[in-house]
């Protein structure tokens, strides 16, 4: 096994187009559970911690953009405030041990449908930034994931950052597991209210292929409130309304039976955190309009 | 390859090292120092934390490439020669140690954990050692103990 320690983002790039197959390691908690128990052995592995471009965010624009060897003890600590959704799923995540080394980025590119960064990069419409020598690209989270453990970046490419809207109303995000740390996800959802677009986001993780997004319970609820002018005034959501978001987010989800629980208790449990999360969220919005 | 860091404030180097072995292995195998138990090397049971430049993390989780410059500070750099770390000594006293074999790291992360909050409540305690797993004590003695630490911690 080569092992290649890239100390810039330019010769990070230079390695990984000469060494395509070569596996990338950032926190290490997913490759060295792979490499400690032998289920994966890679030719060669590059070491992305030394890439001190790969550590930092700033704003861009009316984004923030976050390097993807950000930990999830850093996003609570430094962007906790912008990024609550976030920051809420990264509290979730494994131990101190884990926050303090695994990154969202090493979660993107493990593209577990179970990862829990994914469903509040998806409530806010996150963007991916892949590049390689050739050059870099966007491209919306949602067309990052295209199947189980599978991303769309090209064996030349690195995962830069992410960028996303800070946040401009409440956001949640909630996981069903055994016990209250160190577990997989049996189904998480995260919520996003955005009173500065007029927009409902929402992820679904640990319940289809992919983690996906609810698009019809977020233009459903998107359209209620706006058809009731509740942005500007917010009063109570019909609970009828939010009985309906919970349908059809859990609609959205395409779960499978497995170890962790049933497809149909999936679902369930979706339509219940959906439904709190709303109720949650629209509280917190009300208390502060 | 050759990996050069500091552990425990003394200049190490370790030679012929595999690329894909873990800070964990090198740490135990070719430096000599066991403090750092192995039981999982999946990250899940916490027995081989360890600071890495000052940071908390599971030395099994870390590829010994990676730890190359850095510097490390294991469970046998927290006493002061003899002497027990209030630490190490509030767990022999609560009765926080059976077996044995998780302390180590449980004591890593009480001291990570009393260095960042030095008056921990139930329910902080809980959080911070969420990731270290002892399958003796049942946690309650572990509780006490750091209560314990936290105390004389605070009153020296
Ligand atoms: C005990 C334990 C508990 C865990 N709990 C959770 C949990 O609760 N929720 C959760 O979501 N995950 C959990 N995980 C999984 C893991 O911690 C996360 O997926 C984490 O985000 C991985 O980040 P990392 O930096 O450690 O990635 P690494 O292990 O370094 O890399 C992961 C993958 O991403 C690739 N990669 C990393 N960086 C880049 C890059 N810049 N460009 C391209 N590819 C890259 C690697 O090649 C690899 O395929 C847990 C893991 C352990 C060991
Ligand atoms: S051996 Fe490292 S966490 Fe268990
Ligand atoms: S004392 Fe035996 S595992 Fe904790």
């Amino acid at each position: 096994m080569e092992f290649l320690q890239p100390t810039s983002w330019p010769e990070a790039l230079t390695m990984k187009a000469a060494h395509p197959e070569a596996m990338p390691i950032a926190g290490g908690t997913d490759v060295m559970v792979e490499v400690n128990l032998d289920r994966h052995r890679p030719a060669a592995i590059i070491d992305l911690t030394r890439v001190a471009e790969l550590t930092e965010w700033g704003g861009e624009g009316d984004l923030l953009r976050i390097g993807s060897g950000v930990t999830y003890a850093r996003i609570i600590d430094e962007l906790g405030d912008r990024l609550p959704g976030l920051a809420m799923a990264s509290r979730t995540v494994g131990s101190p041990q884990i926050r303090n080394r695994g990154t969202v980025g090493g979660n993107l590119g493990s593209a577990s449908p179970a990862g829990d960064a994914h469903p509040p990069l998806l409530a806010m419409d996150a963007l991916v930034e892949l590049a390689s020598v050739h050059g870099s690209r966007r491209l919306p989270v949602s067309e990052f994931f295209i199947g189980p453990k599978r991303n769309a970046a090209r064996p030349e490419e690195l995962i830069a950052a992410f960028l996303i809207h800070p946040a401009s109303g409440p956001q949640q995000f909630s996981k069903v597991g055994t016990r209250n740390a160190m577990v997989i996800a049996v189904c998480s959802f995260a919520l996003a209210l955005d009173p500065k677009r007029r927009r409902i986001g929402t992820g679904i993780g640990s319940a289809a292929p992919t983690p996906v997004t609810a698009a019809d319970a977020e233009r459903f609820m998107a359209g209620v409130l706006e058809e009731a002018g509740l942005w500007e005034r917010p009063s109570e959501v019909d609970a009828s309304a939010i009985a309906r978001f919970g349908e059809l987010v859990a609609a959205a989800a395409r779960p499978i039976d497995d170890v962790r629980g049933t497809a149909a208790y999936r679902r369930h449990a979706l339509s219940v955190l959906a439904r709190r999360s709303f109720t949650w969220a629209w509280l917190e919005y009300q208390r502060s309009a | 390859m050759r990996i050069t860091c500091t552990v425990n404030g003394r200049p190490q180097v370790a030679d012929s090292v595999w690329a894909g072995e873990s800070l964990l292995y090198v740490l135990r195998e070719r430096l000599g120092l066991p403090g750092s138990k192995n039981a999982c090397e999946q990250g899940e049971c916490g027995s081989c934390s360890v600071y890495l430049d000052g940071t908390l993390v599971c030395a099994c989780l870390v590829l010994g490439g990676q730890a190359d410059g850095r510097e490390i500070v294991t469970v046998e750099g927290l006493s002061n020669g003899d002497s027990l770390h209030p630490v190490q000594q509030a767990f022999v006293e609560a009765g926080a140690v059976q077996c044995g074999f998780c302390t180590p790291g449980l004591v890593v992360a009480t001291h990570d954990l009393l260095r960042r909050v030095p008056r921990p409540s139930d329910a902080q305690i809980r959080e911070a050692l969420a990731g270290n797993i002892c399958r003796c004590t049942g946690y309650a003695k572990i509780i006490d103990a750091v209560h314990l630490a936290a105390g004389r911690m605070g009153a020296a």
